[in-house]
């Protein structure tokens, strides 16, 4: 009971990891209508950026992660301005071409300047204790009464870890607060309009590439808060840490109803409990092929995702 | 003569003495060492792209597992090749057999996804098909199958056991992958190659071709005169993944060590990359851009070193705004205004009249 508890938990933090991800596909899909291949490597992009500003000794923690916000929000802003902008009315598949070269050259930028061999992250909740610790026959402990290790030497049975509870608080309170931006703010609800109808949004007067430009800015800032977090689970980083993230996020907004904001929330957490529910009971090295299977199953039973709009034709 | 049928010709014709061109000046040790070993490769990302270009060109449906068939076309046929290694004799025989039982094995996975996936359409296709792509790699990864006196034991996620030691013979190893004897070499590529391209060619010209073309056009339409959208989809769809298959057999004939991880979405990316530079629905272009992008940064950027995908990568973008952002677009016609372009063009078009007539 207690290691489902531990791997439920530890699969929704990833879950809520990929949401934030998937956000930012689902976002720019629902306005610009691509699919963005490069976000999986603004990510990793992040990651770095985050390694760097705490490798050097006057950085404290919290600007670190301003600075990768920045980071990731001036870089989403000027591929959207210098690859995608231009290519608005081209064919879908010459926009995922160039995402694809984007994805492309941030990765080999990351080689030359990083080098191909791992880093070592340091987590952003170094040094803290555990957030929850259980003990066999004791009340559950929270972290202000585990500094002190109050029971010596005895393992526990269950560990939460200070990690997995920022992932899912964080990301909890940012899904929150953009669906209040989305729905209550004019620069939101501007974004909805674009996505419902371009040409009309454009006639009311909103500045659409302006609400694409924020979209971008938004989805990016996300992923640099997903990069931080991800880096302080997995404590490694290397150029391709993106991109299988980035992949699987893509996986979940689908599943979710890409264009859907809720949607990819409840397709982030469901992917990572799935994917870590089957390492843990099935096969860790089938988890992959798992996850997918799902993936296909949802797409024949509902072709638009769980929470996507049947869009019937018109001729 | 038909002006399709007269294009198809000089494709073919083109490829084939350029084939033809290649095998003999390796075959006379004109070719360095880099450049022979490229052909091979090469041939095979031919036979890739151009049956990619069948579903994303023809059939206008994206794909990004196409790497997954890849991947079963060389698991199955160079476990055959291992397995009747001894058995069935002239190699030629066995050889042609594991291409086909790879090529129909594709295709038979090709049904199994196509039926359900072909339902749906544009992103959630493609991204059914990059699932279909990982699972395939995955379930390759931890296939195990050992042959002893005893016969063929199989173990999946896991080594199979009570193996005789005397006689085993490991041919599966999951993850680490397989050893298919190497029969490949270029002369045999370029037959299957062109065989490939004939049956290619003769499906997009035929009934069941423009069908596909006119689904690809307009669903709608295409069924409202009565045209059966998912028979011709799954038709081109299956044909698609055969070929595939016969490229993924070719390719597990020709390396020393076939392992699954190869076939990862990033292959697949690759070869949608040459079918889209090469230009949707144009093998000729398919042949072309392969040829290009995939000799290109091993030839010419090798010593760029790490700087190489980095310019490809560049290459890639710059190439896309070029042929597609507006004010590339416009400086390209005013380019292609000035007098002297106005002379070239006024040539080339002489030119080809002459040829016409002739």
């Amino acid at each position: 009971m207690m290691s489902f508890i531990s791997y439920l938990t530890n699969g929704l933090s990833l879950g809520s990891i990929y949401a934030l991800i998937a956000l930012g596909y689902t976002m720019v899909y629902g306005i610009a209508k691509m699919l963005n291949f490069a976000h999986g490597d603004v990510i990793m992009v992040g990651g770095y950026s985050a390694f760097i500003a705490m490798a050097t000794s006057w950085c404290p923690v919290w600007l670190a992660m301003v600075i990768t916000v920045a980071v990731c929000t001036v870089l989403g802003v000027v591929i959207e301005k210098v690859a995608y902008k231009p290519l608005r009315s081209s064919p879908p598949l010459a926009v995922l071409i160039t995402a694809i070269g984007v994805s492309y050259l941030l990765q080999n930028v990351a080689l030359l300047t990083q080098t191909a061999t791992p880093k070592t992250f340091t987590s952003i909740a170094a040094g803290a204790p555990p957030f929850l610790q259980v003990f066999e026959g004791e009340a559950p402990l929270f972290f202000t009464a585990l500094k002190d290790s109050p029971y010596g030497d005895r393992s526990p049975i269950l560990t939460i870890s200070m990690e997995t509870f920022l992932a899912i608080t964080v990301s909890l309170v940012i899904m929150a607060g953009l669906t209040l931006f989305i729905n209550k703010t004019k620069a939101g609800k501007a974004m909805l309009a674009c996505s419902e109808d371009r040409g009309a949004a454009q006639l009311m007067g909103i500045n659409v590439n302006g609400t694409i430009s924020l979209t971008f800015a938004i989805g990016s800032a996300l992923a640099a808060v997903a990069a931080v977090l991800m880096c302080s689970t997995y404590t490694q980083i290397t150029p391709y840490t993106g991109s299988m993230p980035g992949i699987r996020a893509f996986v979940a907004a689908v599943f979710g109803g890409i264009g859907s904001i809720p949607g990819a929330m409840i397709g982030g957490i469901l992917l990572g409990v799935i994917e870590l529910l089957s390492k843990a009971y099935i096969s860790s090295q089938l988890s992959d092929a798992i996850v997918f299977m799902v993936l296909i199953i949802v797409l024949v039973i509902r072709p638009t995702g769980i929470m996507g709009k049947k869009i019937n034709e018109k001729v | 003569m038909r002006k399709q049928t007269k294009n198809n010709l000089i494709t073919f014709g083109g490829t084939a003495v350029l084939c033809v061109l290649m095998a003999v000046l390796s075959g006379l040790g004109v070719l360095d060492n880099k450049t022979n070993g490229l052909l091979v490769p090469i041939g095979i990302y031919i036979i890739l792209a151009i049956s990619l270009n069948l579903t994303v060109g023809i059939l206008g449906e994206l794909s990004l597992g196409h790497a997954g068939f890849m991947c079963i076309g060389a698991f199955v046929s160079g476990t055959f090749s291992l397995v009747f290694q001894e058995t069935i004799q002239p190699v030629w025989l066995r050889f042609a057999l594991a291409m086909i039982l790879g090529g129909v094995m594709a295709a038979v996975f090709g049904i199994l996804i196509g039926i359900p996936a072909l339902r749906l359409r544009g992103d959630y296709l493609a991204i059914v098909t990059l699932g279909f792509g990982e699972i395939m790699k995955s379930l390759a990864m931890n296939i195990y199958l050992t042959a002893d006196k005893n016969g063929l034991h199989f173990g999946f996620t896991v080594p199979p056991e009570n193996i005789d030691d005397e006689t085993k013979r490991e041919l599966l190893k999951g993850p680490i992958g397989m050893a298919a004897p190497q029969d490949t070499n270029f002369w045999i590529v370029l037959i299957v190659l062109l065989i490939c391209l004939a049956v290619l060619m003769l499906f997009i010209d035929s009934k069941s071709g423009r069908a596909c073309m006119a689904v690809r056009d307009n669903y709608i339409a295409a069924q409202s005169v009565g045209i059966n959208v998912t028979k011709y989809r799954i038709m081109a769809f299956v044909l698609s993944a055969a070929v595939a298959g016969i490229a993924g057999g070719l390719y597990s004939h020709s390396i020393s060590l076939l392992t699954a991880r190869k076939f990862d979405y990033n292959l697949s990316i690759l070869i949608l990359v040459f079918v889209v530079l090469g230009g949707l629905g144009s093998l000729r272009g398919s042949i072309i851009a392969t040829i290009i992008l995939y000799a290109l940064p091993e030839l010419f950027l090798r010593e760029a070193g790490n700087l190489r995908m980095l310019l490809y990568a560049i290459v890639l973008i710059a190439m896309m705004l070029w042929t597609n952002a507006p004010f590339c677009i416009r400086l390209r016609e005013r380019i292609g205004a000035s007098a002297p372009m106005q002379k070239l063009k006024g040539f080339l078009k002489k030119d080809k009249s002459a040829g016409g007539a002739a």
